[in-house]
């Protein structure tokens, strides 16, 4: 559903790139590159049955207890069978979500439709939550591109939160001494060998990992797809060859979601409705945090410009104090 | 400076420091509670709006309010206007407990508090991020604000030794208490343009960083103006009104420059639309924009400067238009991925109302206690 509002503010938000993308790229710091062994997961939101299979495997994986409801029902819920998570949250990683629209008949229909959508970190290129934490407890690997979290570090500003396009990094509200809550693409297994808990249980590779570029090939070759043939989708780990699953190839959208958007992420997204029904905000290609870093390093740079201003200031200080006191004949 | 303030001589405790202190107790109930149960227990934060009041009303505006002796240092030593030193100290010791009490809101709005120290080892520190360049230097201008005022404290105990001390490294610590403002009050600005789209574009903009630093000058001279025009009635000192004049014109015209700017802002970066689609970001737009041209009006008319009743309340237009653009640039500017909606609790309400009432009450004991207000005739004087 687009207000009238968020029209404008979309038409406003893209105007303004336009005129004033020279002289605020003049101060921007350069876009961040690929990691050269960046790897990532290709999510196909037509390839998602919503069973939830990789959010109950995430949960074993990085041993977060199974989420209640947040209504009150009557307890029926006490034993914890069933995982209600509505979205990510201080102990959420990764959820599927469903979008609806009218009458909800066909699946990856944009009317009347309904559509699976997977919410974790995308681990961004150029990633907002890793430039705006004061204390490096958000760190993006320089071979793995991996976005990671370290609970030591972490002051817990939530300026993580406040800052990621995605709302993706949650605190723990609930207990006195909570911590972020994201995910780190499962660098516990990966070091170990193994592949992200969520990609390994997906039974039709709607959640696939492997390299940034393999996927984005992959990508392409579903885009290039025409759109009712029958094909094989590959599953678990791009590079693997397991069984692969059998489809028809869905009247995809002509657009890796995160291919481009705030400068790249490692997770992309396919659909076949809207990427912002699946909760994926409408973004520019440019990574706000090129900007905020430019002008922060435009006035910091080597603390130059606040230890001159401090002399300079001390200066006038200094002799505006003694003419005063020459002035009124006072003590300073 | 200091041979002419002197301490207001009235009871520390009346009715009205005992009302202040009751708040301040209730919301120190509250704070114990957010230490025993987590923030989730006393605040209404979530997943969307990760900050709340107590981060844009306690520290982003709480500390704009606390630049009245950053805006009076400006006027008095660097741009010259020694005549309004009486001012000085008022000013100063707002400012004081405005930041104090900004930093302890922010160790209680900390979700890993007890690791707050990582702030300070080299080791951890992201010279990217705006919010260590915040953390650093609201930490060190804490540490000069508590020095600067020092010596009024030092007059009182009778310790000259130190006053001798503490008066010969002034000059720096004025320096540094005019340039550490400007710093970080920008900063609260930069600090949100990393958020991108999140941010309505009738907000965001490049120029964030002046519009924040530029504001909080404007408020901290609001505050010294409705500080002089209150002060001197509650407490029967003669108007201080020939001095507020001088400031009046400095932040009418700075007023004018900053709506003007703006407007002009919007319009190169074609966004001018946004103010006129009907959103709450639109509507605080002009709201702000109609308390600037306000108090501008009242201090550039010669005629309305006089009157003392409209002083006060182009004081108070200032420091409610400097509070609003903050609020709204925070909060209501703010779109969150997802629809969550947040309205604080009434326990974070009552912290936030009980920091407040704090730093009313140890304003009044410290004017009470110690040289701050500009010595006069003999006055009987009640609070
Ligand atoms: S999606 Fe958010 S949390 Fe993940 S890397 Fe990007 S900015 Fe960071
Ligand atoms: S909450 Fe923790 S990880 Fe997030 S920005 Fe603050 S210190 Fe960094
Ligand atoms: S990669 Fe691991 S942590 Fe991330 S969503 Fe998948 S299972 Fe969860």
């Amino acid at each position: 559903m687009h207000t009238r509002r968020e029209f404008l503010t979309a038409a406003g938000a893209g105007g303004a790139c336009a005129a004033a993308r020279p002289a605020e790229a003049a101060i921007s710091r350069p876009p961040r590159e690929m990691p050269p062994a960046a790897v990532g997961m290709l999510i196909d939101s037509t390839l998602c049955i919503g069973c939830q299979a990789c959010v109950a495997a995430c949960r074993d994986a990085n041993g977060v207890e199974v989420e209640d409801t947040p209504f009150a029902l009557a307890g029926w819920n006490a034993a914890r069978t069933w995982d209600t998570a509505l979205d990510l949250d201080g102990r959420t990683l990764n959820v599927i979500k469903v979008w609806r629209d009218g009458t909800a008949e066909v699946k990856d229909r944009a009317s009347d439709g309904f559509a699976f959508a997977k919410r974790h970190c995308l681990h961004c290129v150029d990633p907002s939550c890793v430039s705006v934490c004061p204390v490096s407890a958000m760190r993006k690997d320089p071979e793995t591109g991996i976005v990671s979290y370290d609970p030591d570090a972490c002051i817990g500003c939530r300026y993580c939160t406040y800052g990621c396009p995605f709302g993706v990094p949650q605190f723990d509200l609930a207990v006195p001494a909570g911590k972020i809550n994201k995910c780190e693409m499962c660098r516990h297994l990966q070091a170990e060998g193994r592949i992200p808990a969520c990609c390994d249980v997906c039974p039709t590779g709607a959640s696939l990992f492997g390299p940034v570029a393999a996927l984005q090939e992959e990508a392409d070759r579903r885009l290039a797809a025409a759109a009712g043939a029958t094909t094989t989708f590959p599953r678990g780990d791009i590079r693997e060859d397991r069984p692969r699953h059998e489809g028809v190839v869905p009247a995809y959208l002509q657009h890796t979601f995160g291919e481009t958007e705030v400068g790249g992420t490692q997770v992309r997204y396919l659909s076949a409705v809207p990427f912002a029904n699946l909760g994926l905000p409408t973004l520019p290609d440019f990574a706000p945090s090129r900007l905020s870093e430019g002008i922060q390093h435009t006035l910091y740079r080597w603390l130059a410009a606040p230890v001159l201003a401090v002399i300079g200031v001390a200066f006038l200080v200094r002799r505006n104090r003694i003419r005063q006191a020459r002035d009124t004949g006072r003590e300073l | 400076m200091a041979a002419s303030a002197e301490r207001l001589r009235a009871p520390l405790i009346t009715p009205l420091t005992l009302v202040l202190g009751l708040l301040a107790a209730v919301a120190a109930y509250f704070v114990v509670q957010r230490f025993a149960l987590g923030l989730g227990a006393v605040t209404n934060i979530n997943a969307g709006y990760p900050w709340g009041i107590w981060v844009v009303i306690d520290v982003v505006i709480g500390s704009a309010i606390g630049c009245g002796g950053f805006a009076m240092a400006l006027l008095i030593y660097v741009f010259n206007r020694g005549e309004h030193s009486p001012l000085m100290r008022p000013a100063l010791l707002g400012g004081l407990f405005g930041y104090t009490l900004a930093g302890a809101a922010v160790l209680i709005d900390l979700g890993r508090w007890w690791q707050f120290y990582n702030l300070v080892l080299p080791w951890h520190m992201n010279p990217n991020s705006v919010m260590l360049e915040i953390g650093l230097c609201v930490m060190l201008y804490v540490v000069v604000l508590w020095l600067e005022f020092s010596p009024a404290i030092l007059e009182r105990l009778g310790w000259t030794g130190w006053q001798r001390r503490i008066d010969g490294i002034m000059w720096l610590l004025i320096a540094l208490g005019i340039v550490l403002p400007f710093m970080h009050q920008s900063s609260l600005g930069s600090a949100l343009i990393v958020l991108g789209t999140k941010i309505d574009p009738v907000y965001q903009t490049p120029f964030l960083p002046l519009l924040f630093v530029t504001s909080a000058l404007a408020m901290g001279w609001g505050v010294v103006i409705a500080e002089a025009t209150t002060v001197s009635h509650s407490f029967r000192r003669p108007s201080e009104h020939r001095l507020i004049v001088r400031i009046a014109r400095v932040v009418g015209w700075l007023l004018l420059v900053w709506v003007a700017g703006r407007f002009v802002g919007l319009m190169v970066r074609g966004a001018l639309g946004g103010v006129f689609a009907g959103s709450a970001a639109a509507a605080t737009f002009w709201v702000e924009t109609a308390l600037a041209l306000f108090a501008t009006a009242v201090c550039l008319s010669p005629a309305w400067r006089r009157s003392e009743p409209l002083m006060l309340l182009a004081g108070l237009a200032i420091i409610l238009f400097g509070a609003l653009y903050r609020f709204a640039a925070y909060l209501v500017a703010y779109h969150p991925v997802g629809s969550y909606s947040y309205a604080p609790s009434v326990p974070e309400l009552t912290v936030t109302i009980g920091i407040i009432a704090l730093e009313i009450l140890l304003y009044l004991s410290f004017v009470k206690l110690f040289p701050v207000l500009h010595a006069t005739r003999r006055a009987p004087a009640q609070a």
